[in-house]
Protein backbone atom coordinates (compact mmCIF):
# COMPACT_ATOMS: atom_id res chain seq x y z
CA UNK A 1 0.00 0.00 0.00
CA UNK A 2 1.10 3.46 -0.82
CA UNK A 3 0.37 6.46 1.13
CA UNK A 4 0.86 10.17 1.18
CA UNK A 5 0.32 11.72 4.06
CA UNK A 6 0.43 15.69 4.61
CA UNK A 7 2.78 15.94 1.76
CA UNK A 8 3.84 19.53 1.37
CA UNK A 9 6.12 20.27 -1.30
CA UNK A 10 6.59 22.75 -4.77
CA UNK A 11 9.04 24.49 -7.13
CA UNK A 12 11.64 26.77 -5.61
CA UNK A 13 9.85 29.39 -3.58
CA UNK A 14 6.17 28.10 -5.11
CA UNK A 15 4.32 25.73 -3.34
CA UNK A 16 2.24 23.49 -5.45
CA UNK A 17 1.09 20.98 -2.55
CA UNK A 18 -0.58 21.63 0.60
CA UNK A 19 -0.98 19.14 3.12
CA UNK A 20 -1.85 16.39 0.32
CA UNK A 21 -2.91 13.26 1.71
CA UNK A 22 -3.78 9.75 -0.35
CA UNK A 23 -3.46 5.96 -0.38
CA UNK A 24 -3.11 3.85 -3.05
CA UNK A 25 -4.50 0.13 -2.48
CA UNK A 26 -3.12 -3.31 -3.84
CA UNK A 27 -5.41 -4.28 -6.38
CA UNK A 28 -7.02 -0.55 -6.44
CA UNK A 29 -7.74 1.82 -9.27
CA UNK A 30 -7.02 5.56 -7.30
CA UNK A 31 -8.05 8.03 -9.97
CA UNK A 32 -7.46 11.20 -9.63
CA UNK A 33 -8.74 14.43 -11.21
CA UNK A 34 -8.39 17.89 -11.00
CA UNK A 35 -8.56 21.35 -13.36
CA UNK A 36 -5.27 22.18 -15.59
CA UNK A 37 -2.88 23.54 -12.72
CA UNK A 38 -4.16 22.12 -9.81
CA UNK A 39 -0.94 19.82 -9.01
CA UNK A 40 -1.75 16.38 -10.15
CA UNK A 41 1.46 15.74 -12.12
CA UNK A 42 3.47 17.58 -9.46
CA UNK A 43 2.05 15.13 -6.35
CA UNK A 44 2.95 11.94 -9.20
CA UNK A 45 6.19 13.17 -9.43
CA UNK A 46 6.61 13.90 -5.35
CA UNK A 47 6.20 10.46 -5.24
CA UNK A 48 9.02 9.67 -8.17
CA UNK A 49 11.21 11.62 -5.80
CA UNK A 50 11.61 14.36 -8.42
CA UNK A 51 10.25 17.16 -6.54
CA UNK A 52 11.30 16.94 -2.66
CA UNK A 53 8.00 17.09 -0.53
CA UNK A 54 9.09 19.63 2.35
CA UNK A 55 6.74 18.04 4.81
CA UNK A 56 4.63 14.67 5.44
CA UNK A 57 5.60 11.40 4.43
CA UNK A 58 5.45 8.99 1.25
CA UNK A 59 5.60 5.04 2.58
CA UNK A 60 5.27 1.99 0.74
CA UNK A 61 4.33 -0.57 2.40
CA UNK A 62 5.59 1.90 5.48
CA UNK A 63 8.82 1.42 4.13
CA UNK A 64 9.40 5.43 3.80
CA UNK A 65 10.06 6.78 -0.08
CA UNK A 66 10.39 10.76 0.88
CA UNK A 67 14.02 11.34 1.01
CA UNK A 68 15.58 9.19 -1.31
CA UNK A 69 17.24 10.08 -4.09
CA UNK A 70 15.55 9.87 -7.47
CA UNK A 71 16.65 6.65 -9.05
CA UNK A 72 16.11 4.72 -5.85
CA UNK A 73 12.32 5.24 -6.20
CA UNK A 74 11.19 3.59 -8.70
CA UNK A 75 14.09 0.33 -7.76
CA UNK A 76 11.03 -0.25 -4.75
CA UNK A 77 8.40 -1.14 -7.70
CA UNK A 78 6.98 2.17 -8.33
CA UNK A 79 5.77 2.32 -12.27
CA UNK A 80 6.02 5.79 -14.13
CA UNK A 81 3.88 6.72 -17.48
CA UNK A 82 4.88 10.06 -16.97
CA UNK A 83 2.47 12.79 -18.50
CA UNK A 84 3.22 13.31 -22.48
CA UNK A 85 4.86 9.83 -22.52
CA UNK A 86 8.29 11.15 -22.32
CA UNK A 87 9.86 7.64 -23.69
CA UNK A 88 13.58 7.62 -25.39
CA UNK A 89 12.34 9.20 -28.70
CA UNK A 90 15.71 8.18 -30.77
CA UNK A 91 15.60 4.59 -29.16
CA UNK A 92 14.31 1.45 -30.47
CA UNK A 93 11.02 0.10 -29.21
CA UNK A 94 13.82 -2.54 -27.71
CA UNK A 95 15.60 -0.13 -26.22
CA UNK A 96 12.97 1.44 -24.49
CA UNK A 97 11.27 -1.80 -22.57
CA UNK A 98 15.57 -3.41 -21.86
CA UNK A 99 15.49 0.35 -19.75
CA UNK A 100 12.59 -0.65 -18.02
CA UNK A 101 13.93 -4.09 -17.24
CA UNK A 102 16.99 -2.91 -15.78
CA UNK A 103 15.21 -1.07 -13.26
CA UNK A 104 15.05 -3.97 -11.32
CA UNK A 105 16.90 -6.66 -13.35
CA UNK A 106 14.16 -8.18 -14.40
CA UNK A 107 14.72 -11.05 -17.33
CA UNK A 108 12.96 -12.33 -20.53
CA UNK A 109 9.92 -13.43 -18.75
CA UNK A 110 9.03 -10.19 -17.67
CA UNK A 111 9.68 -8.99 -21.16
CA UNK A 112 7.62 -11.63 -22.56
CA UNK A 113 4.63 -11.13 -19.97
CA UNK A 114 5.31 -7.84 -20.86
CA UNK A 115 5.04 -7.71 -24.92
CA UNK A 116 2.02 -10.19 -24.33
CA UNK A 117 -0.65 -7.31 -23.06
CA UNK A 118 0.78 -5.52 -26.46
CA UNK A 119 1.10 -7.73 -29.29
CA UNK A 120 1.98 -4.84 -31.64
CA UNK A 121 4.51 -4.05 -29.34
CA UNK A 122 5.95 -7.10 -30.35
CA UNK A 123 5.98 -6.41 -33.96
CA UNK A 124 8.28 -3.00 -33.57
CA UNK A 125 10.64 -4.23 -31.82
CA UNK A 126 13.44 -2.78 -33.96
CA UNK A 127 11.51 0.27 -34.84
CA UNK A 128 12.61 4.08 -33.18
CA UNK A 129 10.14 4.67 -30.64
CA UNK A 130 9.47 8.29 -31.99
CA UNK A 131 8.37 7.01 -35.28
CA UNK A 132 5.66 4.54 -33.81
CA UNK A 133 1.83 6.03 -33.57
CA UNK A 134 0.54 8.14 -30.08
CA UNK A 135 -1.21 5.38 -29.53
CA UNK A 136 1.66 2.95 -29.54
CA UNK A 137 3.88 5.18 -27.84
CA UNK A 138 1.85 5.25 -24.51
CA UNK A 139 1.28 1.44 -25.21
CA UNK A 140 5.18 1.61 -24.92
CA UNK A 141 5.24 4.24 -21.75
CA UNK A 142 2.99 1.65 -20.21
CA UNK A 143 5.14 -1.49 -21.61
CA UNK A 144 8.16 0.45 -19.94
CA UNK A 145 6.51 0.91 -16.63
CA UNK A 146 5.43 -2.49 -16.35
CA UNK A 147 8.90 -4.26 -17.17
CA UNK A 148 9.47 -3.29 -13.49
CA UNK A 149 7.14 -5.55 -12.67
CA UNK A 150 5.58 -2.47 -10.36
CA UNK A 151 3.90 -2.96 -6.85
CA UNK A 152 2.49 0.18 -7.91
CA UNK A 153 1.61 2.14 -11.10
CA UNK A 154 1.31 5.72 -11.16
CA UNK A 155 0.08 7.17 -14.97
CA UNK A 156 -0.60 10.78 -15.60
CA UNK A 157 -3.52 11.44 -18.49
CA UNK A 158 -2.41 8.22 -20.55
CA UNK A 159 -5.39 8.70 -22.58
CA UNK A 160 -4.70 12.45 -23.40
CA UNK A 161 -4.98 13.00 -27.21
CA UNK A 162 -5.59 8.94 -28.53
CA UNK A 163 -8.34 7.60 -30.18
CA UNK A 164 -11.57 5.32 -28.73
CA UNK A 165 -10.01 2.01 -29.64
CA UNK A 166 -6.94 2.68 -27.79
CA UNK A 167 -8.67 3.96 -25.11
CA UNK A 168 -10.40 0.74 -24.82
CA UNK A 169 -7.11 -1.18 -25.09
CA UNK A 170 -5.40 0.67 -22.27
CA UNK A 171 -8.38 0.73 -20.51
CA UNK A 172 -8.73 -3.37 -20.23
CA UNK A 173 -5.01 -4.07 -19.78
CA UNK A 174 -5.10 -1.60 -16.72
CA UNK A 175 -8.01 -3.73 -15.75
CA UNK A 176 -5.81 -6.89 -15.98
CA UNK A 177 -3.24 -4.96 -14.18
CA UNK A 178 -5.77 -4.46 -11.81
CA UNK A 179 -6.96 -8.15 -11.47
CA UNK A 180 -3.13 -8.92 -10.51
CA UNK A 181 -2.83 -6.67 -7.27
CA UNK A 182 -1.24 -4.01 -8.56
CA UNK A 183 -1.83 -0.62 -6.89
CA UNK A 184 -2.78 1.69 -9.44
CA UNK A 185 -2.98 5.80 -9.00
CA UNK A 186 -4.85 6.82 -12.66
CA UNK A 187 -4.76 10.79 -13.50
CA UNK A 188 -7.44 11.01 -16.02
CA UNK A 189 -9.76 13.55 -16.93
CA UNK A 190 -12.39 11.16 -18.86
CA UNK A 191 -15.50 11.02 -16.83
CA UNK A 192 -16.41 8.00 -18.58
CA UNK A 193 -13.07 6.48 -18.60
CA UNK A 194 -13.32 7.06 -14.79
CA UNK A 195 -16.34 6.04 -13.25
CA UNK A 196 -15.37 2.53 -15.65
CA UNK A 197 -12.24 1.60 -13.60
CA UNK A 198 -12.05 3.51 -10.50
CA UNK A 199 -12.29 2.26 -7.10
CA UNK A 200 -11.69 5.39 -5.37
CA UNK A 201 -11.75 9.22 -6.87
CA UNK A 202 -9.58 11.41 -5.34
CA UNK A 203 -10.34 15.45 -6.31
CA UNK A 204 -7.47 17.56 -6.51
CA UNK A 205 -8.04 21.27 -6.28
CA UNK A 206 -5.16 23.65 -5.37
CA UNK A 207 -3.03 21.02 -4.22
CA UNK A 208 -4.53 18.99 -2.08
CA UNK A 209 -7.09 16.00 -1.91
CA UNK A 210 -10.72 18.32 -1.42
CA UNK A 211 -12.89 15.11 -1.21
CA UNK A 212 -12.41 11.21 -1.95
CA UNK A 213 -15.46 9.39 -3.18
CA UNK A 214 -16.44 5.42 -3.46
CA UNK A 215 -16.90 4.38 -7.03
CA UNK A 216 -20.10 3.10 -6.06
CA UNK A 217 -23.39 4.78 -7.57
CA UNK A 218 -21.64 7.28 -9.21
CA UNK A 219 -22.77 9.00 -12.47
CA UNK A 220 -21.62 11.17 -14.83
CA UNK A 221 -23.97 13.71 -13.45
CA UNK A 222 -22.37 13.75 -9.87
CA UNK A 223 -21.77 17.20 -8.77
CA UNK A 224 -18.31 16.31 -7.27
CA UNK A 225 -17.47 16.17 -11.65
CA UNK A 226 -18.61 19.42 -12.23
CA UNK A 227 -17.07 21.31 -8.88
CA UNK A 228 -13.96 20.13 -9.35
CA UNK A 229 -12.89 19.14 -13.25
CA UNK A 230 -15.12 21.82 -14.76
CA UNK A 231 -17.54 19.53 -17.12
CA UNK B 1 60.22 15.90 -53.69
CA UNK B 2 58.15 15.53 -56.68
CA UNK B 3 54.35 16.40 -56.08
CA UNK B 4 52.50 13.36 -55.74
CA UNK B 5 54.80 11.98 -53.33
CA UNK B 6 54.99 15.14 -51.12
CA UNK B 7 50.98 15.18 -51.16
CA UNK B 8 51.17 11.57 -50.19
CA UNK B 9 53.39 12.85 -47.11
CA UNK B 10 51.32 15.73 -46.58
CA UNK B 11 48.43 13.56 -46.52
CA UNK B 12 49.89 11.18 -43.87
CA UNK B 13 50.83 13.75 -41.73
CA UNK B 14 47.01 14.80 -41.71
CA UNK B 15 45.88 11.22 -41.02
CA UNK B 16 47.93 10.81 -37.91
CA UNK B 17 46.49 14.25 -36.57
CA UNK B 18 43.43 13.64 -37.65
CA UNK B 19 43.51 10.39 -35.61
CA UNK B 20 44.54 12.12 -32.25
CA UNK B 21 42.22 14.83 -32.78
CA UNK B 22 39.14 12.45 -33.45
CA UNK B 23 40.17 10.61 -30.29
CA UNK B 24 40.28 13.92 -28.37
CA UNK B 25 37.20 15.80 -29.86
CA UNK B 26 35.01 12.64 -29.62
CA UNK B 27 35.82 13.00 -25.70
CA UNK B 28 34.89 16.31 -25.92
CA UNK B 29 31.85 15.71 -27.89
CA UNK B 30 30.18 13.06 -25.11
CA UNK B 31 31.31 14.91 -22.66
CA UNK B 32 29.03 17.37 -24.49
CA UNK B 33 26.33 15.29 -25.82
CA UNK B 34 25.69 13.92 -22.24
CA UNK B 35 25.51 15.97 -19.74
CA UNK B 36 25.36 19.10 -21.66
CA UNK B 37 28.62 20.49 -19.98
CA UNK B 38 31.18 22.62 -22.10
CA UNK B 39 34.53 21.70 -20.88
CA UNK B 40 36.93 24.17 -21.35
CA UNK B 41 39.50 21.82 -19.19
CA UNK B 42 39.65 19.34 -22.01
CA UNK B 43 42.43 20.36 -23.16
CA UNK B 44 44.26 20.48 -19.92
CA UNK B 45 43.03 16.62 -19.55
CA UNK B 46 45.09 16.30 -22.95
CA UNK B 47 47.99 17.93 -21.14
CA UNK B 48 48.00 15.99 -18.00
CA UNK B 49 48.01 12.87 -20.00
CA UNK B 50 50.94 14.04 -21.83
CA UNK B 51 52.92 15.02 -18.38
CA UNK B 52 51.84 11.64 -16.75
CA UNK B 53 53.14 9.89 -19.54
CA UNK B 54 56.41 11.91 -19.13
CA UNK B 55 56.74 10.60 -15.45
CA UNK B 56 55.81 7.32 -16.12
CA UNK B 57 57.88 6.36 -19.00
CA UNK B 58 60.76 8.25 -16.88
CA UNK B 59 60.54 6.50 -14.15
CA UNK B 60 59.88 2.62 -15.36
CA UNK B 61 62.48 0.87 -15.30
CA UNK B 62 62.80 -1.51 -18.07
CA UNK B 63 62.80 -0.62 -22.04
CA UNK B 64 61.23 2.08 -23.63
CA UNK B 65 57.96 -0.46 -24.70
CA UNK B 66 57.26 -0.97 -21.46
CA UNK B 67 56.91 2.18 -19.79
CA UNK B 68 54.75 3.54 -22.96
CA UNK B 69 52.46 0.50 -22.63
CA UNK B 70 52.42 1.74 -18.93
CA UNK B 71 51.72 5.36 -19.57
CA UNK B 72 48.74 3.68 -22.05
CA UNK B 73 46.73 2.33 -19.09
CA UNK B 74 47.98 4.56 -16.38
CA UNK B 75 47.59 8.16 -17.64
CA UNK B 76 43.95 7.53 -18.80
CA UNK B 77 43.00 5.94 -15.61
CA UNK B 78 44.79 8.44 -13.31
CA UNK B 79 43.58 11.80 -15.85
CA UNK B 80 40.20 9.92 -15.78
CA UNK B 81 39.72 9.78 -11.77
CA UNK B 82 41.40 13.74 -11.65
CA UNK B 83 38.01 13.97 -14.01
CA UNK B 84 34.92 11.93 -11.68
CA UNK B 85 36.85 13.82 -8.55
CA UNK B 86 36.22 17.33 -10.62
CA UNK B 87 32.61 15.99 -11.34
CA UNK B 88 31.90 15.02 -7.98
CA UNK B 89 33.52 17.96 -6.30
CA UNK B 90 31.91 20.84 -8.59
CA UNK B 91 30.21 20.09 -11.57
CA UNK B 92 27.52 18.32 -9.60
CA UNK B 93 27.33 21.31 -6.95
CA UNK B 94 26.52 23.45 -9.35
CA UNK B 95 23.81 21.58 -10.85
CA UNK B 96 25.77 21.10 -14.18
CA UNK B 97 24.07 24.76 -14.80
CA UNK B 98 25.70 25.21 -18.49
CA UNK B 99 27.37 29.26 -17.84
CA UNK B 100 28.62 27.70 -14.48
CA UNK B 101 30.35 25.03 -15.84
CA UNK B 102 31.99 26.82 -18.24
CA UNK B 103 33.34 28.98 -16.04
CA UNK B 104 34.53 25.93 -13.31
CA UNK B 105 36.50 24.52 -16.27
CA UNK B 106 38.28 27.72 -16.82
CA UNK B 107 38.91 27.84 -13.59
CA UNK B 108 40.36 23.79 -13.66
CA UNK B 109 41.66 24.19 -16.66
CA UNK B 110 44.03 26.93 -15.22
CA UNK B 111 44.60 25.15 -11.87
CA UNK B 112 45.81 21.96 -14.11
CA UNK B 113 48.00 24.40 -15.50
CA UNK B 114 49.53 25.62 -12.50
CA UNK B 115 50.00 22.25 -11.30
CA UNK B 116 51.83 20.79 -14.10
CA UNK B 117 54.03 23.95 -13.88
CA UNK B 118 54.64 23.54 -10.19
CA UNK B 119 55.32 19.44 -10.14
CA UNK B 120 56.46 19.19 -13.68
CA UNK B 121 58.35 22.59 -14.49
CA UNK B 122 58.26 24.62 -17.89
CA UNK B 123 60.64 22.41 -19.75
CA UNK B 124 58.95 20.45 -22.66
CA UNK B 125 60.32 16.95 -22.66
CA UNK B 126 60.23 14.26 -25.26
CA UNK B 127 59.17 10.83 -24.16
CA UNK B 128 60.70 8.14 -26.29
CA UNK B 129 58.98 6.19 -29.18
CA UNK B 130 58.03 2.54 -27.73
CA UNK B 131 59.62 1.10 -30.78
CA UNK B 132 61.49 2.75 -33.55
CA UNK B 133 60.80 1.29 -36.95
CA UNK B 134 61.22 3.33 -40.27
CA UNK B 135 59.38 1.87 -43.46
CA UNK B 136 60.74 2.73 -46.38
CA UNK B 137 58.13 3.41 -49.15
CA UNK B 138 59.67 4.28 -52.26
CA UNK B 139 59.81 7.66 -52.53
CA UNK B 140 60.57 8.53 -48.05
CA UNK B 141 61.14 6.79 -45.29
CA UNK B 142 58.21 7.44 -42.81
CA UNK B 143 57.58 6.87 -38.98
CA UNK B 144 56.44 3.48 -38.11
CA UNK B 145 55.21 4.81 -34.92
CA UNK B 146 52.93 7.21 -36.49
CA UNK B 147 51.40 4.56 -38.77
CA UNK B 148 51.00 2.60 -35.01
CA UNK B 149 49.20 5.66 -33.60
CA UNK B 150 46.89 5.41 -36.59
CA UNK B 151 46.08 2.09 -35.81
CA UNK B 152 45.77 2.42 -32.20
CA UNK B 153 43.43 5.62 -32.67
CA UNK B 154 41.00 3.49 -34.94
CA UNK B 155 41.02 0.52 -32.42
CA UNK B 156 39.78 2.81 -29.61
CA UNK B 157 37.55 5.04 -31.34
CA UNK B 158 35.93 1.10 -32.21
CA UNK B 159 35.84 0.37 -29.00
CA UNK B 160 33.95 3.68 -28.02
CA UNK B 161 31.63 2.95 -30.56
CA UNK B 162 30.83 -0.61 -29.55
CA UNK B 163 30.70 0.44 -25.86
CA UNK B 164 27.86 3.27 -27.22
CA UNK B 165 26.17 1.19 -29.48
CA UNK B 166 26.30 -2.29 -28.44
CA UNK B 167 26.57 -2.46 -24.51
CA UNK B 168 24.34 -1.92 -21.36
CA UNK B 169 26.29 0.85 -20.35
CA UNK B 170 26.14 2.49 -23.71
CA UNK B 171 22.28 2.15 -23.66
CA UNK B 172 22.54 4.03 -20.22
CA UNK B 173 24.55 6.90 -21.31
CA UNK B 174 22.16 7.26 -23.88
CA UNK B 175 19.09 7.29 -21.97
CA UNK B 176 20.74 9.77 -19.37
CA UNK B 177 21.71 11.77 -22.87
CA UNK B 178 17.71 12.28 -23.66
CA UNK B 179 16.31 12.51 -20.66
CA UNK B 180 17.74 12.51 -17.46
CA UNK B 181 14.68 12.67 -15.13
CA UNK B 182 13.12 10.13 -17.03
CA UNK B 183 16.01 8.28 -16.77
CA UNK B 184 16.05 8.88 -13.20
CA UNK B 185 12.62 7.14 -13.23
CA UNK B 186 14.27 4.01 -14.62
CA UNK B 187 16.72 3.94 -11.72
CA UNK B 188 19.53 5.30 -13.76
CA UNK B 189 21.87 6.78 -11.44
CA UNK B 190 22.55 9.96 -13.25
CA UNK B 191 25.27 11.22 -11.17
CA UNK B 192 27.32 8.20 -11.24
CA UNK B 193 26.71 8.39 -15.23
CA UNK B 194 27.77 11.89 -15.28
CA UNK B 195 31.01 11.22 -13.25
CA UNK B 196 31.56 8.21 -15.83
CA UNK B 197 31.36 10.33 -18.73
CA UNK B 198 33.00 12.95 -17.91
CA UNK B 199 35.90 10.21 -16.60
CA UNK B 200 35.68 8.58 -19.94
CA UNK B 201 35.86 11.82 -22.20
CA UNK B 202 39.21 13.33 -20.03
CA UNK B 203 40.63 9.29 -20.50
CA UNK B 204 39.94 9.48 -24.25
CA UNK B 205 41.62 13.09 -24.51
CA UNK B 206 45.00 11.32 -21.97
CA UNK B 207 45.00 8.20 -24.11
CA UNK B 208 45.01 10.74 -27.49
CA UNK B 209 47.89 12.92 -25.53
CA UNK B 210 50.37 9.72 -24.49
CA UNK B 211 50.18 8.94 -28.22
CA UNK B 212 51.11 12.25 -29.39
CA UNK B 213 54.06 12.14 -26.66
CA UNK B 214 56.48 10.43 -28.46
CA UNK B 215 55.88 12.92 -31.70
CA UNK B 216 55.48 16.24 -29.59
CA UNK B 217 57.14 16.77 -26.65
CA UNK B 218 55.08 16.96 -23.08
CA UNK B 219 54.68 20.71 -21.97
CA UNK B 220 52.81 22.28 -19.49
CA UNK B 221 51.20 24.74 -22.30
CA UNK B 222 50.34 21.93 -24.75
CA UNK B 223 46.81 21.66 -23.81
CA UNK B 224 45.71 24.82 -26.07
CA UNK B 225 46.04 23.49 -29.92
CA UNK B 226 43.80 20.50 -28.79
CA UNK B 227 41.01 22.38 -27.22
CA UNK B 228 41.07 24.78 -29.86
CA UNK B 229 40.83 22.28 -32.58
CA UNK B 230 38.43 20.21 -30.68
CA UNK B 231 35.97 22.34 -30.36
CA UNK B 232 36.14 23.22 -34.69
CA UNK B 233 35.73 19.63 -35.07
CA UNK B 234 32.91 19.09 -32.73
CA UNK B 235 31.40 22.36 -34.31
CA UNK B 236 31.70 21.32 -37.46
CA UNK B 237 31.02 18.28 -36.76
CA UNK B 238 27.45 19.20 -34.94
CA UNK B 239 27.58 19.07 -30.96
CA UNK B 240 26.76 15.52 -29.40
CA UNK B 241 26.98 13.69 -32.59
CA UNK B 242 29.55 11.00 -32.55
CA UNK B 243 29.65 10.00 -36.41
CA UNK B 244 29.79 13.90 -37.24
CA UNK B 245 32.49 14.57 -34.58
CA UNK B 246 34.45 11.53 -36.73
CA UNK B 247 34.34 13.26 -39.90
CA UNK B 248 34.82 16.74 -39.16
CA UNK B 249 38.51 15.47 -37.29
CA UNK B 250 39.27 13.57 -40.67
CA UNK B 251 37.92 16.77 -42.50
CA UNK B 252 40.43 18.97 -40.54
CA UNK B 253 43.13 16.97 -39.65
CA UNK B 254 43.39 16.38 -42.89
CA UNK B 255 43.34 19.85 -44.56
CA UNK B 256 45.06 20.70 -41.78
CA UNK B 257 47.91 18.53 -42.88
CA UNK B 258 47.84 19.55 -45.92
CA UNK B 259 47.86 23.10 -45.73
CA UNK B 260 50.61 22.96 -43.21
CA UNK B 261 52.88 21.21 -45.62
CA UNK B 262 52.20 23.25 -48.71
CA UNK B 263 51.66 26.10 -47.28
CA UNK B 264 51.88 27.20 -43.57
CA UNK B 265 50.42 25.84 -40.27
CA UNK B 266 49.10 29.43 -39.60
CA UNK B 267 46.64 29.08 -42.99
CA UNK B 268 45.81 26.30 -41.63
CA UNK B 269 44.31 27.53 -38.70
CA UNK B 270 42.98 30.56 -40.26
CA UNK B 271 41.07 28.07 -42.66
CA UNK B 272 40.18 26.21 -39.99
CA UNK B 273 38.48 28.75 -37.78
CA UNK B 274 37.00 30.32 -41.35
CA UNK B 275 35.28 27.04 -41.55
CA UNK B 276 33.59 27.72 -38.01
CA UNK B 277 32.57 30.85 -38.56
CA UNK B 278 30.84 29.93 -42.08
CA UNK B 279 29.10 26.68 -40.22
CA UNK B 280 28.03 28.61 -36.96
CA UNK B 281 26.23 31.35 -39.36
CA UNK B 282 24.92 29.15 -42.09
CA UNK B 283 24.43 25.69 -40.26
CA UNK B 284 24.57 26.27 -36.38
CA UNK B 285 23.67 22.58 -35.82
CA UNK B 286 27.02 21.23 -37.74
CA UNK B 287 27.95 19.97 -40.78
CA UNK B 288 26.29 16.51 -39.49
CA UNK B 289 24.06 17.38 -37.28
CA UNK B 290 20.83 17.44 -36.29
CA UNK B 291 18.72 20.46 -36.03
CA UNK B 292 17.36 20.79 -32.17
N1 LIG C 1 8.84 22.71 -13.26
C1 LIG C 1 8.01 23.62 -12.69
N2 LIG C 1 8.52 24.74 -12.16
C2 LIG C 1 7.70 25.65 -11.57
N3 LIG C 1 6.37 25.52 -11.49
C3 LIG C 1 5.80 24.42 -12.02
C4 LIG C 1 6.59 23.42 -12.64
N4 LIG C 1 5.77 22.44 -13.08
C5 LIG C 1 4.53 22.82 -12.73
N5 LIG C 1 4.54 24.01 -12.10
C6 LIG C 1 3.36 24.71 -11.54
O1 LIG C 1 2.78 23.88 -10.56
C7 LIG C 1 1.37 23.93 -10.62
C8 LIG C 1 0.80 22.53 -10.76
O2 LIG C 1 1.22 21.97 -12.00
P1 LIG C 1 0.95 20.47 -12.38
O3 LIG C 1 1.67 20.20 -13.64
O4 LIG C 1 1.23 19.60 -11.22
O5 LIG C 1 -0.61 20.50 -12.66
P2 LIG C 1 -1.55 19.37 -13.25
O6 LIG C 1 -2.65 19.22 -12.29
O7 LIG C 1 -0.78 18.18 -13.62
O8 LIG C 1 -2.11 20.10 -14.56
P3 LIG C 1 -2.45 19.51 -16.03
O9 LIG C 1 -3.87 19.04 -15.96
O10 LIG C 1 -2.31 20.72 -16.90
O11 LIG C 1 -1.49 18.44 -16.37
C9 LIG C 1 1.03 24.84 -11.80
O12 LIG C 1 0.71 26.10 -11.30
C10 LIG C 1 2.29 24.90 -12.59
O13 LIG C 1 2.41 26.15 -13.24
MG1 LIG D 1 -0.37 17.24 -15.35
Amino acid sequence: MLELKAINAGYGNVQVLRNLSLTAKPGQVTCVMGRNGAGKTTMLRTIMGQVQAQAGSITLNNTPLHGLPAHEVPRHGIGYVPQGRRLFGELTVAQNIEIGLMTRHKTAKTRDYVLSLFPRLRERLAQRSSTLSGGEQQMLAIARALCLEPAVLLLDEPTEGLQPSMITLIRETLLTLKATGVATILVEQRVDAVLSMANQIAFVSNGTVAETLENTNLTPATPQFQTYVGI
Amino acid sequence: MDFGPFLLLALMEGTVMAAVLALTAVGLSLVFGVMRVVNVAHGEFFMLGAVIAWFVTHYMPGPPAVGFAAALVICPLLVGGVAALSDTLILKRLNYDPEATIVATIGLSYIFQQAALTFYGPDARPVEAPFDLRIQLPWFGYSGYKIAVVVAAIVILLAVWLLMTRTRAGLIMRATQLDRTTARAFGINVDRVYAAVFALGAGLAAVAAVLIVPIQQAHYLMGHDPLLLSFIVVIIGGLGSLRGTLLAALVIGLSDGVISVFFSPTLAKILATLLVAMVLVFRPQGLFGVKQ
